[in-house]
């Protein structure tokens, strides 16, 4: 996918100015104006230690920021507040040099104490951070995690613009763990004079900051007039209403009172919406690093029987199942997306075949079929799906009951292993970061299939668990040896056949008339639903 | 009097009790883990572990159930999972907009419910009556979350008479309040009628008329006054209704009040808050039903409390 950072273990030595220049500066943006974004939701929290949805993400992403940062609407790393680094012979230690003269929210320089107190926050216990798990490969991660030690051995301040961070093993992603919102730089100060409350007051180093919040109604982002990459955010505020159901988002949108739905444009008005030449011109379209999948329990008999399993790939009409959510996907073939690096572009997946499945059936002394379950996400389309889903097993004389429930009991019947088939929607993976990685380890990895886990399989093949360690021991993320190991191991899984991967997502945002920026930008894989730091207004 | 009261009272904390213990309890056994959703799906087991212990999760339910009842002594209604916030904070925030949008809802439903039912009880009979009657079940019977779509729809998109949806400003409570108000509008309309209809039969109306007052001067001075007076008594049981109502109509307005705290805290199984809010609609159902019981007597000094 697109370009990657190369070759990581060469040093950045970029000899940037104290504000830096921003290489993707638009020439048509005008800077000025606001738009305003709605959400069905109340924003939990901006504490970028505990955000973790797919709303306050990109809220977050605008306030704070990191180490490492995305070229915007793109997955190519680049450097944030750090300049540049070098990495040691060994892959085992990065030394960040910080850009000087950046500045809080609350007017103090950033320095490299900062960037120690962010990380050893995130990772204690009594932080409570969702992503924590992240940071497990810097040395002294489990000392800190257990509350042993206060803060990571591994972090450490050489002098106020350096640090140094020492792994206990080589980690592929970790530049990408540095880029992730757990990673970003808060001032302590701040923390402590919040008492708690850092997530309704937060203050980052980002381009915009937090200038109004009423709970329940709205947040009001306003440019940060110091930010340190020069000539950004164009936009002057940024208003979040929240509480807006996404079919009256849509009608708002329709009169010109909100720039972008943030929740996206309803199921119901879906064709609608993109059956009318003026609003369809509105909506951009890309791809998510996104698979929608079926778990098959492979403790559960019969399918823990391989052919049962393979049958199940085969009888699943996935081009039937695009159709339901009105073509909003493309059909899946292997856990990762398409756009993902490591993707498998030439291998073929289990196809459609309902003879050949009966066969492999009937091979495993199944030929009468049998009875089982079918767990799924209680809101459309999800139950729908599973209805698909029903139909196509069916054929093959499956008898697959529907066990439709609230999200929180699917995911606890899955993390328990008492669900014998899941299918994922409302639930899905979406990458963290983009890297083959992160659809291994919880989801498909022996880690994840403990008591709680998200491998709703229970699927553990310590051969593969073996290449998967090995594929995130190289220095570079990007290595072509590595993503060629990866996609190897995504086959080897699919040749165990514990998923049935169903559909990628696509993602449609629709925006106002009046906004501006590069297509991508709506559709940034990083910053959901749109990059806020680079879009504009035209008028 | 006194009796009376301190007797409700202790009645009403006993209610109270009874309604934390039973959420409390079925939360508790919910089959869904509220750690997993602070924890995440990257966390690992020991994460999970350590957020449990703090939270104090781990502990047996009468554990967990006394320290949230010592909260509660101290006017502590706990702290959200996931908002990281003082549910007394949150819930603060959010219900003078409850309020606010329950006065309305009130308002509405007894002009139109008691308007309606006044035309109908005069024209007793006619086919007025009978469509109105018919009406009023239609409003009874309606969702609400369609009825709130379809003024939306109607008043605020095509006719743009009222703003889609927000808060803060009068044009803006008047559609969620008719929403809310058509379904009591309904009850209250057929109460009014039967009310008038009877009061219009007794014997100082006939007197009245007999006096040669004219028909509006009857019905208005002393018809309606007398009809009205049972009817008010309702308004305090009402208050319960309107706590299952604003749960939809504030999210289909986007209604930044309890109830629309209360569905999201449902979706992401945040105890503290859906107990809190559990605990403010049961206070508010509480008192408004000692109010009815209180006012009536004052109405119908035929009726005494004891």
């Amino acid at each position: 996918m697109k370009k990657w950072l190369a070759g990581t273990a060469i040093a950045l030595t970029l000899a940037l100015p104290a504000v830096a220049q921003d290489d993707t500066l638009d020439p048509n943006a005008r800077p000025g104006g606001g738009i305003i974004i709605t959400y069905k939701d109340d924003v939990a929290t901006l504490d970028p230690a505990i955000g973790y949805d797919w709303q306050n993400w990109s809220m977050i992403k605008s306030l704070f920021d990191g180490l490492m940062d995305y070229a915007p609407g793109t997955t190519e790393l680049r450097p944030g507040l750090a300049e540049s680094y070098d990495l040691s012979e060994d892959g085992l230690t990065y030394t960040f040099h910080l850009r000087q003269g950046v500045k809080f929210h609350n007017g103090r320089e950033m320095t490299a104490d900062d960037v120690k107190y962010s990380l050893d926050r995130v990772t204690d216990p009594a932080t409570q951070s969702p992503g924590a798990g992240f940071f497990g490969s810097i040395l002294g991660y489990d000392a800190a995690a257990d509350g042993s030690a206060k803060g990571l051995e591994g972090v450490k301040v050489i002098d106020p613009a350096t640090v140094q961070i020492t792994l206990s093993r080589p980690d592929a992603t970790f530049l990408h763990v540095m880029a992730l919102n757990f990673a970003s730089v808060v001032p302590q100060e701040a923390v402590d004079a919040a008492g708690g409350d850092f997530g309704k007051q937060p203050v980052g180093t980002g381009a915009f900051k937090l200038a109004d919040w009423t709970i329940g109604q709205k947040l009001v982002f306003e440019k940060n007039a110091d930010y340190w990459r020069e000539g950004i955010p164009y936009l002057d505020t940024v208003t979040f209403e929240v509480g807006q159901e996404p079919i009256v988002a849509l009608l708002r949108l329709q009169k010109g009172e909100v720039d972008v739905p943030g929740d996206g444009i309803p199921p119901a008005k879906f064709t609608e919406v993109m059956g009318d030449p003026a609003q369809a011109a509105r909506v951009v379209e890309g791809g998510q690093l996104h698979t929608g999948y079926i778990t098959l329990n492979v403790t559960t008999p019969p399918l823990d029987k391989l052919e049962v399993r393979q049958a199940i790939n085969m009888a699943i009409n996935k081009d039937r199942i695009v159709q339901i959510i009105n073509g909003r996907a493309k059909p899946a073939n292997q856990p990762l997306p398409p756009s993902m690096p490591g993707y498998s572009t030439d291998y073929k997946g289990y196809a459609y075949d309902v003879e050949g499945a009966k066969k492999l059936l009937a091979d495993a002394g199944l030929a009468d079929g049998f009875e089982t379950e079918l767990y799924v996400m209680n809101t459309d389309p999800n139950p729908r799906i599973a209805q698909a889903i029903q139909q196509d097993l069916s054929e093959i004389g499956i008898k697959a009951s529907i066990k439709s429930l609230a999200q929180a009991n699917v995911i606890e019947a899955g993390g328990a292993g008492t669900a014998p088939m899941i299918w994922s929607g409302g639930m899905a993976w979406i990458a963290d970061f983009p890297d083959p990685s992160n659809f291994y380890g919880p989801i498909l990895g022996c880690a994840g299939a403990v008591e709680g886990g998200w491998n709703w399989s229970k699927y553990c093949n310590e051969a593969v668990d073996a290449d998967a360690v090995k594929a995130d021991s190289f220095n570079d993320p990007a290595d072509p040896a590595r993503l060629a190991l990866w996609s190897e191991v995504y086959q080897k899984v699919m040749e165990d056949a514990p998923w049935v991967p169903v559909f990628n997502e696509e993602r449609y945002t629709m925006k106002s008339e009046r906004m501006g920026g590069a297509d991508n930008l709506y559709v940034d894989p990083v910053s959901i639903p749109v990059n806020y730091d680079y879009v504009y207004v035209t008028e | 009097m006194v009796a009376y009261l301190i007797r409700r009272l202790v009645a009403a904390f006993l209610i109270l009790l009874g309604v934390a213990a039973i959420t409390f309890f079925l939360l508790y056994v919910l089959p869904a883990d509220p750690v997993r959703q602070i924890a995440g799906r990257s966390a690992t087991a020991q994460t999970v572990e350590n957020i449990r212990h703090q939270l104090g999760l781990d502990q047996p339910f009468l554990v967990q159930f006394g320290r949230y009842l010592a909260g509660l002594t101290q006017g502590d209604l706990g702290h959200s999972y996931l908002q990281k916030t003082d549910v007394g904070t949150l819930i603060g925030a959010r219900l003078p907009a409850s309020l606010l949008l329950m006065a309305g809802g009130i308002f509405c439903e007894l002009v139109i419910g008691l308007t309606l039912g006044v035309i109908a009880a005069l024209r007793r009979g006619s086919a007025l009556d009978q469509g109105l009657m018919v009406g009023s079940f239609v409003a009874v019977s309606a969702p609400q979350f369609v009825v709130g779509l379809l003024l939306l729809y109607i008043f605020a998109v095509k006719l743009d008479w009222f703003p889609i949806s927000g808060y803060g400003s009068f044009s803006n409570l008047v559609l969620p309040s008719v929403t809310l108000g058509i379904l009591g509008s309904g009850w209250y309309s057929r109460m009014m009628r039967s009310s008038m209809i009877d009061v219009l039969r007794a014997d100082y109306i006939r007197t009245a008329r007999a006096k040669g007052l004219g028909r509006a001067r009857v019905v208005l001075r002393h018809a309606l006054p007398n009809a009205i007076l049972p009817i008010i008594a309702m308004i305090g049981i009402d208050i319960g209704i309107f706590m299952g109502g604003i749960v939809v109509v504030e999210s289909v307005f986007g209604w930044p009040g309890i109830g629309q705290l209360a569905w999201q805290a449902i979706q992401r199984v945040d105890i503290p808050i859906i107990m809190g809010v559990t605990l403010v609609s049961a206070t508010a159902i509480v008192l408004g039903n000692l109010l009815a019981d209180l006012i009536t007597p004052f109405i119908d000094p035929r009726i005494r409390l004891r």
